[in-house]
């Protein structure tokens, strides 16, 4: 019961030619810029948070290869369903800096103007899948030439959710791919208490396809093994499994302490396998970046997100909304309901 | 339009058949609802006419079968999913309370959620531990989420083609006890009964009496042995959102109200009934309002199941209790 192994791009940046992927300037340009911009949207959401202006928050910080890679990897038509880490691929995928603030600064206004196929943050862990597998059978059912594609960790691999998910895709040969983003811990729970599998694709097998390994820190393996699995997917081979192996550099969110479950020495082991780092020497290798285009784009983003932050924290949520959307006709109850509210709001103003 | 005698399975097969002719969107899927027809036969016929593309056997797994609903709903399908027994219908809490419900109000309207969920519920058929349950009271507390629930072969129909037209998830329960119970005259072709109205089936001056699905038969023998009392009954065939008006109205003018559910009392839906009750009309009231339901136990095995339910003596006790107040 084994797994393939994908690596391009190696920890000092030494790359496996015979796999690279035959990408241009502006493509390799743009997964870096797009890594770079979520870190700096993660760091930022991290101090907006300390300063109590952001709810709790889940930081991608050295996860931001898997999410990059996979989402560019994709098509505008194709379903991306996401857990909660995900901004990176919600960048790549162009849905606004500040529309995500605006979610994780606790209001669902931001998904007002959500660009099409792209779904809401699944806070429940694994439910997505189910989702996922589903859009993905519609598509088929209706002869659509898209693909789906659902984000979880590893963690997410205990749950219920996520075996119905892999075999109804199973079964049905629907058009997922499943991204496994292998942090090496679901909160505190390292890897190895989570299964006793030797490895998290390998499950995939069990349901009667595949699934494979890739280092989560190489932005060319996740990119290159997503697109063959969209293809495949697309082209009626059915769902696959990827496991990226990853790691979390920061703690679970902003309400955990990572020091109580796993040791500095092994934070600075990963350290020395950072994507960013990683893919900015071979863009040098290349000659294609320096300093002062590094310098540059720096402050170019330092300036995307001081405005996206801005226009997020100037954003005020109409009371209506919380009524509004529950049904797509407003019920009699919640419409005595609001009033009853709207009668409160004006007496505390009265005051 | 012709009119056949239907019993409640025939016209919930007859609304499938049609709505899924109508509407190429309509999907069934569940657990054996394809080959065999379903358990109880509500799916028959439709795999041979509309295929395993659209009535699909799933493998057996009911928060699958409702996530993947889910997904195919978000992507402009209309499945109707079928959980073979009530009793299992927990499994599917999680999809529903956390996304289907919801999916319209996260995502701001962006996304929403035409789902079905059908399934068989009620005791009164001899059956095994978790096939004789009431649980409506789990889906009424989640909002977002419609639920449904008929007394007759024609509502049936009717409720059905509307919940499956909604635009927002609804769960339609469907009480077992009358799945062959009686026929009545069931039109063929288009017709629907709104959501959200319950029906006045009698018209009364001393008492309301307020039931919905297999209660509502309970009831009407009860009304035979109180022939003297001028009672309004009331079926509210949806249970969320409630049909405050006809509650209200009625008992306004009663001044005396009975509740009869199958629901265990504690948090039972007769419990909100009465809130509504005290907040909109408690000056009319005469009498404190009486609730006939399970009681707050699992339901028995059917050696004892006969003890659980309301029937027609214990309502006509609670009736005359309540107009001698």
């Amino acid at each position: 019961m084994s797994v393939d192994w994908l690596s391009i791009l190696d920890a000092q940046s030494n790359v496996d030619e015979s796999l690279e992927p035959k990408l241009d300037k502006g493509t390799l340009e743009k997964f870096y810029r797009t890594m770079v911009l979520t870190r700096m949207f993660d760091d930022k959401a991290l101090k907006l948070q300390r300063q109590g202006r952001m709810l709790t928050y889940g930081s991608s910080l050295g996860q931001e290869a898997t999410a990059v890679g996979s989402a560019f990897a994709m098509k505008p038509d194709d379903w991306f369903f996401p857990a909660f880490r995900e901004h990176g691929v919600q960048i790549a995928r162009g849905i606004p800096l500040s529309l995500l603030y605006i979610y994780w600064m606790g209001s669902e206004d931001a998904n007002l103007t959500l660009p099409p196929k792209n779904f809401t943050v699944a806070i429940p862990v694994a439910t997505q899948m189910l989702h996922a597998v589903g859009a993905a059978w519609a598509a088929k059912l209706k002869k659509q030439n898209i693909a789906s594609v659902v984000y979880f960790g590893d963690g997410a691999t205990s749950e219920g959710d996520f075996h119905e998910g892999m075999n109804f895709a199973g079964v049905f040969k629907t058009p997922t791919v499943f991204i496994c983003q292998n942090n090496q811990y679901a909160i505190s729970l390292p890897r190895e208490k989570q299964t006793a599998s030797k490895t998290l694709a390998q499950k995939a097998l069990a349901y009667g396809f595949e699934g494979i390994q890739v280092d989560g820190n190489d932005i060319l393996a996740v990119y290159s093994v997503t697109l063959a699995a969209l293809e495949k997917a697309r082209s009626g081979g059915g769902p696959t499994m990827i496991e990226c192996f990853t790691y979390r550099m920061g703690p679970h969110t902003t309400s955990d302490d990572p020091t109580k479950y796993r040791l500095a020495a092994e934070v600075e082991e990963w350290k020395k396998k950072d994507p960013i780092k990683r893919l900015r020497i071979y863009l040098e290798k290349k000659g294609i970046w320096d300093q002062s285009r590094e310098d540059a784009m720096t402050k170019e983003i330092t300036e995307q997100i001081e405005k996206a932050v801005i226009e997020a924290e100037n954003y005020k949520p109409a009371v209506e909304n919380m009524f509004k959307y529950v049904y797509a006709e407003m019920p009699q109850h919640l419409k005595e309901q609001m009033d009853e509210l709207q009668v409160s709001i004006s007496k505390k103003k009265g005051e | 339009m012709s009119l056949a005698k239907l019993n409640m399975v025939q016209a919930i097969n007859l609304a499938l058949h049609e709505e899924m002719e109508h509407d190429p969107t309509v999907l069934v899927m569940g657990e054996d609802v394809g080959v065999d027809g379903g358990v109880f036969r509500v799916t028959e016929g439709l795999l041979s006419k509309f295929g395993s593309d659209r009535v699909i056997d799933t493998p057996l797994a009911e928060s699958g079968i409702v996530g993947t609903a889910i997904g195919m709903a978000v992507s402009d399908l209309k499945p109707v999913a079928e959980i073979q027994f009530e009793g299992f219908s927990y499994m599917t809490i999680d999809q529903l309370a956390a996304h289907a419900s919801r999916i319209r109000y996260r995502s701001r309207g962006t996304y929403h959620c035409p789902l079905v969920i059908r399934a068989p519920y009620g005791g009164g058929v001899k059956a095994l531990e978790h096939h004789s349950e009431a649980v409506a009271t789990f889906f009424i507390h989640i909002p977002g989420l419609k639920v449904v629930i008929p007394s007759s072969p024609y509502d049936a129909k009717g409720l059905l083609i509307s919940s499956i037209r909604d635009p927002d998830p609804v769960f339609f329960f469907e009480p077992k006890k009358l799945y062959r119970a009686f026929k009545e005259e069931v039109p063929e072709g288009e017709y629907t009964v709104p959501l959200g109205v319950g029906k006045k089936l009698t018209e009364g001056e001393d008492l309301t009496l307020i039931a919905w699905g297999a209660m509502v038969r309970v009831c009407q023998e009860a009304m035979e042995q109180v022939k003297d009392l001028s009672v309004e009954l009331i079926d509210l065939r949806t249970l969320s959102p409630l049909d405050d008006k006809i509650i209200i109205d009625s008992v306004k003018k009663t001044g005396r109200v009975v509740i009869v559910h199958e629901e265990p009392r504690t948090l039972g839906p007769g419990a909100e009934i009465i809130a509504r009750i005290n907040e909109k009309a408690f000056l009319s009231l005469e009498a404190p309002v009486k609730r006939v339901t399970g009681f707050d136990v699992p339901v028995p095995l059917p050696k004892l199941e006969d003890h659980y339910l309301p029937d027609a003596a214990k309502v006509a006790d609670a009736i005359r209790e309540v107009a001698a107040f």
